[in-house]
């Protein structure tokens, strides 16, 4: 681990007209650790998310990641963060292999056809480097999204719902990637309404409500139970 | 170089996936097949009229085409969130504003280069003789239709009535282009039509980033 936290967020406020999102909202994730936000509908996970992302501008606050601003430089925030969203960022009438030739391409990134292949059997989808991502299932999309970083390399994974619409086999490949990533040093920030399996890989559980962070915990000592009861009492949830 | 590279690979990528699902192709074939019929119809059989109204109904042809093709410029973008992923590629994203420039004249001239060929064989026109200097005219032209184009696809891109404001906000813009386009003969007009392609791509490459972006 860094001494300096490689996602850095103090006194955020995101407004939208009058309504505030978020307000005041504190945040650190070092290097080799994962923090998974658990929030009711519009407490503004993926507003974080995306303004860590720099898809969005906070109105107030700091935001480092990886030691850049992300409001003033964006530019040098962004080859430190990979997102995997509601989306996949794949075209559908391209092959796996033509999607991920494209957008290593824009990230100007020199890839030998054997570089790409590589990132491909990294998520297994070497075999099917040659079908139209329109076959795919949302999982297989979700694997070729993550093939992306396995040649970027960001320092930061930015995650919304990575685990919805998995079936169990494909939760188990993506658990064991997300643990391989944060072993390699990276930085995670995951938001999720799961308690379950799915906050395993979480080094941290931190409750968003009322636009900030009400309660930031270790996971180890947290069964599913432990954490549903301190979901309920931090949110309006349980109110 | 990296910016080339990165330009390129727009260019390719929307190219292969336009070749693959042929959706603004087959569509723009169509709509200017349906355009011809109607100019046919509504012209009748005069010859003297038909001589008068031809070029004007050719550049409105390229124009209504290049509208519904250029609209769809970030359509495709849309699917799976790509649009983010264009966002947070590192690098200038001036090199997407090339691509997909890049992209759009040479779809347009596809398109516009079939609306040709049908005007002739519908007006039994022979346009051999001015065929140098219209297509240097409509290369001029595309080029400035597209680069506006591009630009405010962007903009209306994530708007609810995109459909609608597209056109309304490019062809006011467009006035030096389209007074350009049917005159590019005619001397100076030829001029102009250049200066406003190089002021439109100028345009582009200054303020992509921004739109993108907000």
């Amino acid at each position: 681990m860094t001494a300096d936290p490689l996602v850095r967020v103090t006194g955020l406020r995101k407004a939208f007209g009058a309504h505030r999102v978020l307000d005041g909202l504190a945040l650190e994730v070092r290097a080799g650790e994962a923090v998974a936000l658990l929030g009711a509908n519009g407490a503004g996970k993926t507003t974080l998310l995306k303004i860590l992302a720099t898809l969005m501008r906070p109105t107030r606050g700091t935001v480092l990641v990886a030691g850049h601003d992300c409001a003033r430089e964006p530019e040098r925030v962004r080859p430190h963060v990979g997102l995997i969203g509601h989306g996949s960022h794949v075209y559908e009438d391209l092959t796996a292999l033509e999607n991920l030739k494209f957008w290593t391409a824009l990230a100007g990134l020199r890839a030998a056809p054997a570089e790409l292949a590589g990132a491909l059997a990294a998520v297994e989808l070497d075999r099917l480097a040659g079908e139209r991502v329109r076959t795919f299932s949302a999982g297989m999309k979700r694997r070729l999204s993550l093939a992306r970083f396995v040649l970027a390399r960001p320092r930061v994974l930015l995650l919304d719902e990575p685990f919805a619409g998995l079936d169990q086999r494909a939760k188990k490949w993506l658990e064991e990637h997300l643990e391989a990533f944060k072993a390699r040093g990276g930085a995670m920030v995951m938001a999720t309404h799961s308690f379950g399996r799915e906050l395993a890989v979480a080094d941290r559980i931190a409750i968003l409500s009322g636009g900030a962070i009400v309660l930031d915990t270790p996971r180890a000592s947290l069964g599913p139970d432990a954490i549903a009861r301190l979901y309920r009492l931090h949110t309006e949830e349980g109110a | 170089m990296i910016f080339a590279r990165r330009a390129w690979s727009v260019v390719w990528k929307d190219l292969l996936v336009e070749r693959r699902s042929k959706e603004t192709l087959n569509a723009l074939a169509f709509f200017s097949l349906l355009l011809l019929f109607v100019f046919q119809f509504a012209l009748g059989p005069d010859r003297e009229r038909l001589a008068a109204a031809l070029p004007g109904l050719l550049w409105l042809g390229f124009v209504l085409a290049g509208l519904l093709g250029l609209g769809r410029t970030f359509v495709l973008e849309r699917e799976n969130d790509c649009w983010e992923g264009l966002i947070l590629a590192p690098g200038d994203k001036s090199a997407i504003y090339v691509g997909k420039l890049a992209a759009n004249v040479t779809l347009m001239l596809v398109v516009e280069g079939l609306i040709l060929l049908l005007f002739a064989v519908f007006f039994n026109v022979d346009l051999a003789p001015a065929l140098t200097g219209l297509a240097l005219v409509m290369i001029l032209g595309t080029v400035g239709l597209a680069a506006v184009g591009t630009l405010f696809a962007a903009m209306t891109a994530q708007v609810r009535a995109r459909e609608l404001l597209f056109p309304v906000l490019l062809l006011p813009v467009q006035v030096p282009v389209l007074l350009g386009e049917p005159l590019g003969a005619v001397g100076h007009w030829l001029g102009l039509l250049a200066a406003a392609d190089v002021i439109y791509i100028v345009t582009g490459l200054l303020t992509f980033d921004f739109l993108l972006e907000s």
